[in-house]
């Protein structure tokens, strides 16, 4: 089914494209724990990008077991 | 040094030495004796063994010495190699499930294979395999770079002019390696790195919060990091004005971004055409290991992140040392009692070994099966193989060793720089080749050349900052007709895209002879069960039809 690999790539490109956009985080306050925005920021896209990693893969499963691999 | 530092780490070397050659025996196959077991492990490895198997492959003992250094040195780019292991991921998933399917429905065990079964051309197959024996020989020998760092650290060395005498431990450490290599395969690596990040993990963990404790919490080391860099940068003005030394600091500003992004980008994709994690993931037993570990992997970035900012950690707690790679090791001696010093110390070194011993069976392989099959004995037996493969396991890793002993580290270095620009330039031919066969054989061979060119030469006209006329001095340039400075790696693959579109319209257009193709659509997306996908191979099979 397309709409399922349209979706899983969807999901999958902010976990790409977001670490890249530097101007975004390249600060330093707001600081959290003592930590300036730059380091946690990017510390706390790690477990984003996980999230949107396990669900593509949840889909990415489903549609194996439809045959609809990529 | 402290005899009890020294004693624990030694136990620790000694147990994982048993290990290694225990591996032999652990998920025993019927023999050895061909590169389906030696080389890949019998293909078996699920979800578990992968990640730390992918894990030790990745994040490498150079990796924490080196990421520190940066941070501790005041590099505003130090800290990217946090979002290219975020990148790296998705990528992972994207692309390599499709070249494990058609490796494993044909027996291809490098990625050269593969470039040779898709485009039918042993030249651009030979390409891609010098290409990953060049970019993975100076990888190893920042192994060793590693260990020799935390050896100097812990003060075991011998004293004599004699190089070798001088450095008998590490010779030990690394003839140990190579014989356990030798004889379990990628079983030996697979089974330590349970070990390898067991102990990482507890020492990060411990570092990250212990340390900070002691040295008044994150906040003030922060500040003290950014202290010391102010300061620095005010004694310096006058050089930094001159253009003769980089400003020093934590964070990128408005000048470093696409430095930073290219670097991140330029490294994640370069990261998986790296014949040892090609390895590492053709290891795996069915499709789906591979991308339930694209989403586990990133526990390691963590990891990677909080380990780099003990670059700062070790400015707050006053090191000084010449050479930044010994922060963290020193940081390491001064804080921690002496029992764990030795546990810290023995997780960088058995860190150090794990992907030394995949990166020299990674390069053994491409030899065995892109050079010595393709070119030397076209009738080679599994058991030829097998034995071509053991060998030059050993040549390599001896090889880095020499290389790493006789020669300045800064050679290493440079030429690790090199590897990673020289290894994104096969991305067309792999990845590409995983979709489509539009592009033509000769053309791929053709922007190769064009885009090894050119990137060693970017990176031969990057003089040392404050020593001008010398070569080699870092991985950024201003792109061309710009004053943007970006990853060299990048623009080489910019080139060697734009070559290999045009000579492919030019070379379709003449009619030129683009080779059978000996895939099919659906061998890309075939998982085990399938026809031709058999759980364990028939190893005696020969693997490439």
């Amino acid at each position: 089914m397309r709409a399922r690999w349209i979706l899983i790539h969807l999901l999958l490109l902010p976990a790409v494209v977001v670490p890249l956009l530097v101007p975004l985080y390249d600060r330093v306050d707001p600081t959290l724990f003592g930590f300036p925005f730059y380091f946690w920021f990017q510390f706390a896209l790690i477990p984003a990008a996980a999230v949107l990693t396990v669900t593509a893969y949840v889909l990415a499963t489903r549609g194996d077991r439809r045959g609809d691999r990529r | 040094m402290s005899g009890v530092a020294v004693g624990v780490f030694v136990f620790l070397f000694l147990l994982v030495t048993v290990l290694g050659f225990a591996a032999a025996r652990w998920r025993r196959a019927a023999d050895l004796d061909n590169l389906d077991e030696w080389g890949l492990g019998g293909r078996g490895f699920g979800t578990f063994i992968a990640w730390f198997l992918i894990g030790g492959d990745i994040y490498t003992a150079y990796t924490f010495i080196a990421v520190p250094a940066t941070l501790y040195a005041g590099s505003v780019t130090g800290f990217f190699a946090v979002p290219y292991t975020i990148v790296v991921y998705p990528l992972i998933f994207l692309f390599l499930p499709r070249l494990w399917s058609v490796s494993h429905r044909h027996g291809y065990v490098t990625p050269a294979d593969f470039v040779e079964g898709r485009y039918d051309s042993r030249p651009l197959a030979l390409a891609v395999a010098v290409t990953g024996i060049l970019a993975t020989m100076p990888y190893i020998a920042l192994q060793l770079v590693g260990m020799q760092v935390v050896l100097e650290v812990m003060g075991i060395s011998v004293d004599s002019d004699s190089w070798i005498v001088q450095d008998l431990p590490l010779f030990l450490a690394f003839a140990v390696l190579a014989a356990y290599t030798y004889s379990s395969g990628l079983r030996a690596p697979a089974l330590i790195a349970f070990v390898k990040d067991t102990l990482i993990y507890v020492v990060i963990i411990v570092a990250v919060i212990y340390l900070p404790s002691q040295l008044g919490g994150w906040e003030h080391i922060f500040s003290v990091a950014g202290d010391s860099f102010d300061a620095a940068n005010e004694t310096n003005a006058d050089a930094i004005a001159a253009g003769q030394a980089a400003p020093k600091g934590a964070i990128p500003g408005d000048a470093a971004h696409w430095a930073y992004a290219s670097l991140a980008l330029g490294s994640a994709l370069a990261l998986f055409m790296y014949p040892h994690s090609i390895t590492g993931v053709l290891s795996t037993r069915e499709r789906s290991v591979i991308r339930r570990n694209a989403a586990l992997l990133p526990a390691y970035s963590f990891l990677l992140g909080l380990l780099a900012l003990l670059g700062f950690v070790a400015i707050a707690a006053g090191i000084k040392v010449e050479n930044p790679q010994q922060s963290v090791p020193q940081l390491f001696e001064q804080e921690f009692p002496a029992w764990f010093a030795g546990v810290a110390f023995a997780a960088i070194v058995i860190g150090a070994l794990v992907p030394a011993a995949i990166m020299s069976i990674a390069a053994a392989n491409l030899w065995t099966r892109n050079i010595y099959k393709a070119f030397i004995n076209r009738d080679a037996t599994p058991k030829q193989e097998a034995t071509q493969s053991k060998l030059t396991s050993l040549l390599v890793k001896f090889g880095a060793l020499v290389f790493v002993l006789a020669l300045p580290t800064q050679f290493a270095i440079n030429l690790q720089l090199l590897g990673g620009v020289w290894i994104l330039q096969t991305l067309p031919a792999i990845v590409v080749g995983l979709y489509t066969r539009w592009l033509h054989r000769w053309a791929l061979l053709a922007g190769w050349a064009v885009g090894m060119a050119y990137g060693t030469w970017l990176a031969y006209g990057v003089a040392v900052p404050g020593d001008p006329g010398s070569h080699f001095g870092g991985p950024l340039v201003t792109f061309p007709g710009t004053d943007t400075t970006v990853y060299i790696a990048l623009i080489a693959i910019l080139a060697n895209a734009v070559v290999t579109v045009a000579l492919t319209v030019a070379f379709r257009a003449a009619g030129v002879d683009a080779g059978t193709d000996r895939t099919h659509a659906d061998d890309y997306t075939a998982d085990v069960g399938d026809p031709g996908v058999e759980e364990e191979l028939d190893v005696h099979r020969p693997a490439h039809g």
